[in-house]
């Protein structure tokens, strides 16, 4: 925790602050040192999960024994890994394809539409974010169950729980995230293309694929993955409206961890935490391309739109 | 922007074809929200004023005692509006300085830094959040090691609202530091050099300038951070043992436990409703007196 030195140049060519410069010292070390803190913290967890995936030992609070990836070769054996990981591509899939592709639509046809239809649609996207996550699960489950009641035994069917009721559940959520990614950017958007687009005698539809899409596909790839992300890494909603045979990773994980923490599950942990940093990777990647292909400058293209779409 | 809008040619042609178009793309987005997200919301709404079937479930009813005994025992909303207010402040002062650092003292590296923020957030809860049960824990964790330091019997920190807290603050610390930074890079720097040459000492600059610039950025990152906070479940589940026992658990005890349905909607539409109100009124309490409302929810 050392202060940062400043040059003594730089003290020199500000005459005005050298009377401050001791505190400024400190202040600045003090930030720097808190920085520093922060990260540690943010990464010490991943670190451990990460490190101790590796080790040979029996017990995952067990010191460290050496590298190995026995524990690797058990997780993928496990039977139950096998199908939970199927399960969670088997739902998160459909469901990023699902939310982008509406969440896409309904941006668009906001635009359409009066401003008490898009009112009604901006309460509700902000509603889908407010409840919180466990009152949404709690009340689909209720609503399904309830539902799937009065539809079975009126048209004598049996409508369960499974990969449909999560999915649905899930693409809920995510459907509201790519609305506002997509209408922050079509907000964004520099209209005159469009508008010269329309100019040039060019029909709507071409319009949107040669001017409107490329300008939007940033918000498009951020929502794929930010949907993908959530679907596959989510326990709450899926704990809840899940059937027998469509629980998914993190329900696993859930499970071993009330059981005790194993090296299996920091294995299987690290596989899922390598897919996910994989896709932020691929999507860093797809917005740089097309950037560079756009003649823009796209370094942290996916850090800004995910962290702005934070705030 | 509504006149630009209505002066697009595409617009002017409110054809039967152009309004088909309009009513396909959004009808999907519709049918989700009106059948997942409104018609559950209803349901728990009359199911609150219902009684608890004799196995479990809902049976027709109007009463209020639901919404009594949720307010008579209100421990858990009590003790998850303790630790959701607690984590909130926690959150914003491990992240204001944070923030600020990356904002105003790093030139080059700023996106590598807002990237390093963006993947921990980027990767899933559950993994972040049972790690800190190794960290933590006996034997290797901090506790062991605290109890081998000190010489203390024993040192627990797992199964406590200290863990909790810990938790919490973790989980959800990316959510208060992206807005505030977001707010503190768009800052006017000159307004800064002005304070200064205007003779202000550097508190009196941070809190004449800084502060009420961030403070837009806050007051999103505190609404992002507070919400989930207050129905966390995944958390004390894990780090609390199931024994600091929160708004989620209480939940999901009345529902799945003591399948007492109405009993369970009741709680969850009181705590929606208390915290629209909340939210609605902390935005008002930071615009008051402000001519433009540059605070939105989101």
């Amino acid at each position: 925790m050392t202060a940062p030195a400043i040059p003594a140049v730089a003290r020199l060519r500000r005459p005005a602050r050298r009377r401050g410069d001791p505190w400024e010292r400190v202040v600045n070390g003090w930030l720097r040192a808190h920085a520093w803190l922060v990260y540690l913290f943010l990464y010490l967890p991943i670190a451990v999960v990460i490190v101790f995936s590796f080790n040979s030992a029996r017990a995952a609070t067990a010191d460290w024994e050496g590298f190995s990836l026995h524990w690797y070769g058990v997780a993928l054996d496990d039977d139950v890994v096998q199908t939970t990981l199927l399960n969670s591509f088997i739902i998160a899939i459909p469901n990023a394809i699902l939310a982008t592709v509406f969440g896409t639509m309904a941006a668009l046809g906001l635009q359409r539409v009066g401003r008490r239809l898009r009112t009604v649609f901006d309460v509700l996207t902000y509603m889908s974010v407010i409840v919180p996550e466990i009152v949404i699960a709690l009340s689909t489950l209720v609503l399904f169950a309830t539902g799937f009641d009065a539809l079975n035994s009126a048209f004598k069917i049996k409508l369960t729980l499974g990969y449909p009721t999560v999915i649905a559940a899930h693409v809920l959520f995510n459907l509201s995230l790519v609305l506002l990614l997509v209408r922050a950017r079509l907000a964004g958007m520099d209209r005159t293309f469009v508008e010269a687009s329309a100019d040039l005698f060019a029909t709507p539809w071409r319009t949107f694929v040669q001017i409107t899409f490329p300008q939007l596909l940033p918000a498009f790839v951020a929502g794929f993955l930010l949907s993908f992300t959530f679907s596959f890494d989510d326990y709450v909603i899926t704990t809840f409206v899940s059937g027998p045979g469509s629980s998914t990773l993190p329900l696993f994980i859930f499970g071993q961890v009330k059981r005790g923490v194993t090296p299996e599950t920091n294995a299987v942990a690290t596989m899922m935490l390598g897919v996910t940093l994989l896709l932020l990777f691929v999507g860093q990647l797809v917005l740089t391309w097309q950037a560079r292909r756009a003649g823009r400058r796209g370094a942290s293209a996916m850090s800004e739109i995910v962290s702005q779409s934070a705030s | 922007m509504s006149t630009i809008r209505r002066a697009r040619p595409a617009a002017r042609r409110s054809s039967v074809r152009g309004r088909l178009l309009t009513t396909v793309l959004v009808l999907p987005a519709a049918a989700w929200y009106a059948i997942l997200l409104i018609s559950p919301l209803v349901i728990v709404t009359i199911f609150s004023f219902g009684v608890r079937a004799k196995n479990g479930g809902y049976a027709p009813a109007f009463v209020f005692d639901n919404y009594a005994r949720a307010i008579q025992k209100s421990e858990p909303f009590v003790l998850s509006l303790e630790m959701a207010v607690a984590g909130t402040i926690g959150c914003l002062l491990v992240a204001l300085p944070l923030a600020y650092f990356i904002a105003t003292r790093v030139r080059r590296r700023k996106g590598l830094l807002v990237l390093l923020l963006v993947i921990p957030f980027w990767t899933s809860f559950l993994i972040r959040t049972y790690a800190w049960l190794l960290i933590l824990g006996p034997d290797l964790g901090l506790a062991g090691r605290l109890q081998a330091l000190t010489g203390a019997d024993k040192v627990q920190i797992l199964g406590t609202p200290i863990a909790v807290m810990i938790g919490l603050i973790y989980g959800y610390l990316p959510l208060m530091i992206f807005p505030l930074y977001v707010t503190l890079e768009r800052m006017d720097r000159t307004l800064i050099e002005a304070s200064k040459d205007l003779g202000a000492g550097r508190w009196a600059t941070f809190r004449q300038i800084t502060l009420p610039v961030a403070l837009p950025g806050f007051v999103t990152g505190s609404i992002l951070v507070f919400i989930p906070m207050m129905g966390e479940y995944v958390i004390p589940q894990i780090l609390g043992y199931g024994r600091t026992y929160l708004m989620g658990n209480a939940l999901v005890t009345d529902f799945l436990e003591a399948r007492n349905w109405p009993q369970g909607s009741a709680r969850a539409v009181f705590l929606i409703i208390v915290m629209i109100v909340t939210i609605a009124g902390y935005v008002w309490f930071v615009n008051r007196g402000r001519s433009t409302r540059d605070v939105s929810v989101l």
